[in-house]
């Protein structure tokens, strides 16, 4: 008896633990899924999506997939899910097109060192920042050289480009070069001079207005009546010209955005100082429009790399046009699911990463902006 | 002798100078360099351009508009042959172009809007099987999309001759892989009343709701807007139908000896192009939306609810119009989008403009720059007017500032 009542000095009387529907995993479960009636409904609701989506999908790509196999009569035979032996049969050509085995070292070397590029562009904390920059400035033309050939090492011809590889290769060239043309677009756009600006709304509500496809036709097909009789270009180059000027023109009314976000008296104050137009615009105005631009620069660039596949339809064998003409193949017959969604999977880590960078990007640059 | 050879050189120059560091004068010379080196790449381009035309034999002109297409187009809107001239092909690719534009940005609209309030959703599974379906679709190519689907349709879909059996809707729909299978309407003419009937009613519910309008502001007294405006639009139309006696018989598909006859059939090749486009779209949507309804500050459903405004009647009134003024743009270049993107159908065998027009009729007469540059000239103006529309209605539910 004198063990279970026990009497305490006012005050310190020990904290209870809240009562069960108010903490922890109950109070969770109450407030994010059965708040109110409306509430159960749709967690019910999400549940039975969840029931028919979930367990088939894992059965078809995890369960009763199978990895090992070399036609797909075998894979039936072994099992009911996705077939990857498919992609496992493909991925080099998935990967780098024709590109000749004994020389692919040079696309992964290409591929190092353009993480190693990246890195000091990406983030401004790492050590040695500086000579990371110069040396991303010259590493188009080391990849080039690389991927390319020639001075001493085997000359490989645009035409086996293929793959992930010609992907990155058209993603990253058009997002290198077209960020300085977009910048100038739009600083076009912007200018006093009535014919620049003309010229430079003219070109950039032509190149908004159609559909990337068509440029990349006219580059397949139109171009070479352009030119100078007799000139011959490499269709990889027409459709890298291409891709450049699209995506220009949808940079530029990004960094546009960017200016006219530059109060006004921003000008004034660089005017007021004595500068001419072009100091005033690269140590006062663009440096602050262009960081006010970044998150949309970054969801160009995403769109500009997701647009790579369409090179397809021209004939160029990215790593889409070579898993399509890879269906054909009589072995591996109606397949289609398995390829396509590898390379979606592919795409999904590729621009998944960009927009996530994206998103660190502007909470950095939203603290810079915080007292 | 010299000297004055010196002087002259330095007059000039100062005088080169002078006009150099002169702003207007300087505005002046370079406005002209520009316009000459424009003028010079175009006359460039032109010159080479008939000279290269003129090595291989061609001219410029649009005559072959005019002249039979002989082939066949799988969809049509319009009746065509393959008798029928380039002109016609190119119409009816144009028609199936806005066909799947239309629909897709219909169901685009609807399924962003869904998506967007699930994202916005406080319960947790919800919001999270919106997030990763938004998040997939939207880092994935389009023409990724439309690939999959279609070899989904295609592949997974069983052959009519199995579909009559096991993928049959109460014998009107059928699911096969030569496409959807449903009952054609057939309108006899006094279903013409039936459809003046349903404009009457839009007509009328416009009229009504200004009227209402006007009502409020006057007395206070808030009319049922939406259910008077839904009886006029659908039930009066419906009475009429019953009143001239049910004039629209359905012809439903009956399967023959290999495939399916009569009745409507919705081509894989469009059923693909359209839920892609739409999936596509919708996830850009729903993070429009999303970020329209949370840019809507709290305060403002506070205001109106200490106004004792009831809850519907807030979103009504207060949030959406101001939600309204952040989708709107954004939406606008999305349905743009989705527009420019109907022309990656050419992947999939979609008979539109750029399949017909630039694609096998380019290829039947050698026409290539005549019918790029027409089929440039079609998604332009396709563009321009979307976005003269869209500039105009933005226009219209802007904040009036005072």
């Amino acid at each position: 008896m004198s063990d279970t009542v026990q009497n305490y000095v006012p005050g310190e009387y020990p904290d209870q633990p809240p009562p069960i529907g108010q903490r922890g995993i109950m109070l969770w479960l109450k407030t994010n899924l059965f708040s109110s009636w409306i509430n159960t409904l749709m967690t019910l609701f999400s549940i039975y999506l969840l029931y028919l989506i979930v367990p088939p999908l894992l059965n078809w790509t995890v369960f009763d997939a199978v990895i090992n196999a070399t036609s797909r009569a075998e894979c039936r035979e072994i099992d009911t899910g996705a077939c990857w032996a498919f992609i496992a049969n493909r991925i080099n050509i998935l990967t780098y097109g024709f590109y000749p085995d004994e020389s692919q070292w040079r696309v992964n070397l290409s591929f190092v060192l353009l993480i190693a590029a990246l890195v000091p562009v990406l983030f401004d904390n790492v050590p040695f920042r500086k000579f990371g920059l110069i040396y991303a400035v010259a590493y188009p033309f080391i990849a080039g050289w690389l991927l390319l050939g020639g001075l001493g090492l085997e000359p490989v011809g645009t035409d086996e480009f293929g793959g992930m590889m010609l992907n990155t290769i058209v993603g990253v060239t058009g997002i290198t070069f077209s960020l300085p043309l977009g910048i100038a677009l739009a600083l076009g756009r912007q200018s006093h001079l009535p014919i620049v600006r003309t010229v430079s709304i003219c070109f950039i509500e032509f190149i908004r207005g159609v559909p990337l496809i068509t440029l990349l036709f006219v580059a397949s097909t139109m171009l070479n009546y352009f030119l100078p009789p007799g000139t011959t270009f490499d269709l990889l180059l027409r459709v890298l010209i291409m891709v450049t000027l699209f995506a220009s023109g949808y940079i530029a009314e990004v960094v546009r955005g960017g200016l006219q976000s530059i109060p006004n008296g921003q000008y004034e104050a660089a005017n007021s100082m004595g500068l001419k137009y072009w100091q005033s615009m690269r140590l006062v105005i663009l440096p602050q429009a262009l960081k006010v631009s970044i998150p949309g620069i970054v969801n160009t660039f995403i769109g500009l790399f997701k647009d790579t596949t369409l090179v397809l339809i021209i004939g160029l064998l990215d790593v889409l046009g070579i898993g399509r003409s890879s269906l054909a193949d009589t072995k591996w017959n109606g397949l289609s699911n398995e390829v396509y969604i590898s390379i979606a999977i592919f795409f999904f880590i590729a621009c998944f990463g960009m927009s996530r960078y994206s998103i660190y990007l502007e909470g950095k640059l939203e603290k810079g902006h915080k007292r | 002798m010299s000297t004055t050879t010196a002087d002259l050189d330095a007059d000039s120059r100062s005088a080169i100078s002078k006009l150099w560091h002169n702003r207007e004068a300087r505005s002046v010379i370079l406005q002209i360099l520009t316009m000459a080196l424009l003028i010079g790449f175009f006359a460039f381009i032109i010159s080479n351009a008939v000279s290269n035309l003129a090595a291989v034999g061609k001219t410029f002109s649009y005559d072959f508009l005019g002249e039979p297409a002989s082939y066949d187009i799988n969809q049509t809107l319009i009746d065509y042959t393959s008798r029928d001239t380039h002109l016609r092909a190119g119409l009816v690719g144009l028609l199936n172009t806005g066909l799947v534009a239309i629909c897709g940005v219909i169901l685009a609209t609807i399924l962003g809007f869904i998506l967007g309030i699930f994202r916005l959703s406080p319960n947790y599974l919800l919001n999270r099987i919106s997030y990763a379906f938004v998040e997939f679709t939207r880092n994935v190519p389009v023409l990724l999309h439309i690939l999959l689907i279609h070899g989904i349709v295609v592949h997974s879909l069983p052959h009519p001759k199995i579909a009559k059996d096991d993928f049959n809707i109460g014998d009107m729909f059928f699911l096969s892989n030569r496409g959807v299978y449903a009952p054609k309407p057939i309108m006899e003419d006094l279903f013409w009343f039936v459809i003046i009937a349903f404009f009457i009613g839009i007509a009328f519910t416009l009229w009504f709701r200004k009227y209402a309008r006007k009502v409020q502001d006057a007395t206070g007294k808030i009319y049922p807007v939406f259910w008077i405006g839904m009886a006029a639009i659908f039930g009066f139309p419906v009475i009429v139908y019953l009143v001239t006696g049910t004039p629209l018989t359905w012809d439903a598909p009956v399967f023959g000896r290999f495939n399916f006859q009569g009745g409507m059939v919705i081509l894989p090749e469009f059923m693909a192009l359209w839920l892609a486009l739409s999936l596509y779209t919708a996830a850009f949507i729903a993070e429009i939306v999303r970020a329209g309804i949370l840019s809507v500050s709290h305060g403002q459903w506070e205001a109106a609810a200490a106004l004792g405004i009831r809850r519907g009647r807030i979103l009504n009134l207060v949030i959406i119009p101001q939600a309204l003024r952040v989708i709107v743009p954004p939406l606008t270049s999305q349905y743009l989008n989705l527009t420019k993107n109907s022309s990656l159908a050419i992947a999939i065998g979609y008979m539109d403009i750029v399949a017909t027009l630039g694609g096998i009729s380019l290829m039947q007469t050698g026409k290539e720059m005549e019918t790029m540059l027409l089929v440039i000239a079609v998604y332009l103006s396709i563009s321009l007017l979307i976005s003269a529309f869209m500039n105009w209605y933005n226009q219209r539910i802007k904040l009036v500032e005072r």
